[in-house]
């Protein structure tokens, strides 16, 4: 029978930070040496095999792949749609919103270190998505944080605020696809294991 | 199952649309939420968390994503899905848990001490095991979870997944799938909002090209 782990002594975050965070898992990770061809391959990049988080993930290495390859296009493909920073805004606010401490911080860091403006990322940590920037940026936290709300309310409003805002359809895509990937990324985050200050 | 890609299916994108353009500027994006579809839900391999099972949580995951006892266009999709491997009376069973188990999320509490005012209550599911096998059950709380207050997850929530008889393979599937769907269905209305908004002007807009030169 599976052994659940528990982390009594574990030192937790406070609060939501910018800060690199370690992330403990609940159920045990595939030991690295004993990653299948299939497992590695699932893994997509080489380094993730040192990641608990990735080996407990390649127990289901077709999901774990498909997963991985979708993630990597939504944020890092550079062709047109929205600066990535701001997908990475999409990605921090819809963490926030569901309490993903872990997420928020790689995200946030990623945002802040692609668009120069720590301040302002950490205001959205500290406050909350309703903390007001500037009208663009307002306009993607409010639509990813209505995205990820069940049943979601993201809807015409908030399409009608990213175009005045001056983002185009496909810009808009970047945004949906970024908000609702950490909607799936936070949940395997908060209900697999739990992060660490480190 | 005849859908090329089950998003664009979900959100009525005619091929060949601007959107079916869009989303076709990310190749790896659409190819791999359609893979991921396959891995979990029509896996060549299931293990222990059959396809009948596969289809109750989605089915019962999707329901909880509608706005109202109104089924969507998803979760009619799913509940189809499930009612072709299952009899009527637990597809009948899964979808009155569903019902019974919409809120609106996401609520719960933390464990980070300074977040502790921003605790929201809500319910957690008690789903019947008269009607369905306690290791479904079990699973189907998990989802509500996931679905509504995924930041109420402590070990103790896998441990009652693993007290049904789940081992861990099944439970990363298992958790996989739930999360998977919140990806996808979120995609999926903020598709169909966006072809519902009236129309952008055809061209792009100038600072999108600003942006794909940046």
């Amino acid at each position: 029978m599976t052994a659940i782990i528990e982390h009594e002594a574990l030192r937790r975050p406070e609060r939501f930070t910018q800060r690199g965070l370690g992330w403990v898992p609940w159920l045990p990770p595939v030991p690295e040496g004993e990653l299948t061809d299939v497992q590695r391959h699932a893994l997509v990049e080489a380094s993730r095999s040192t990641s608990p988080y990735f080996r407990l993930l390649a127990r289901d290495p077709e999901a774990l792949r498909a997963r991985t390859l979708t993630d990597l296009d939504i944020f890092g493909n550079e062709e047109g749609g929205l600066p990535r920073w701001e997908r990475e805004l999409s990605a921090a606010a819809a963490s926030r919103v569901n309490g993903c401490v872990f997420c928020a911080s790689v995200h946030a860091r990623a945002a802040s270190r692609l668009s120069g403006r720590g301040d302002d990322v950490q205001r959205l940590l500290d406050e909350g998505v309703g903390a007001r920037v500037d009208e663009r940026w307002d306009a993607i936290a409010d639509a990813s944080a209505a995205l990820t709300a069940t049943p979601s309310g993201f809807g015409a409003g908030h399409v009608e605020r990213l175009r005045a805002a001056g983002i185009g359809d496909a810009g808009i895509v970047d945004q949906i696809s970024g908000a609702a990937f950490f909607n799936w990324a936070n949940r395997l985050m908060l209900s697999l294991g739990e992060p660490e200050v480190v | 199952m005849s859908h090329d890609d089950v998003i664009d299916h979900l959100a009525e994108i005619p091929a060949g649309s601007r959107l079916d353009e869009i989303r076709r500027a990310r190749p790896d994006a659409r190819e791999h939420a359609q893979q991921s579809f396959l891995a979990l839900l029509e896996p060549a391999a299931p293990g222990a968390l059959g396809l009948a099972d596969r289809y109750a949580i989605a089915a019962y995951a999707a329901i909880l994503h509608d706005p109202s006892p109104e089924r969507s266009r998803a979760s009619a999709f799913y509940l189809e899905l499930l009612a072709d491997e299952a009899d009527p009376a637990l597809v009948a069973a899964v979808a009155d848990a569903a019902d019974a188990g919409r809120a609106s999320g996401p609520y719960g509490g933390y464990r980070e001490p300074d977040l502790r005012g921003e605790a929201v209550d809500g319910p957690a599911a008690a789903v019947d095991r008269r009607a369905i096998p306690a290791p479904l059950a079990a699973a189907l709380e998990h989802a509500h979870l996931l679905v509504l207050h995924p930041r109420d997850a402590r070990p103790e929530s896998l441990r009652a997944l693993v007290d049904a008889g789940w081992e861990a393979d099944a439970i990363v599937s298992l958790s996989q799938l739930v999360a998977f769907l919140a990806f996808q269905l979120r995609l999926v209305h903020g598709l169909r909002a966006l072809a519902a908004a009236p129309a952008a002007p055809a061209e792009p807009a100038a600072s999108d090209l600003q942006e794909a030169r940046a």
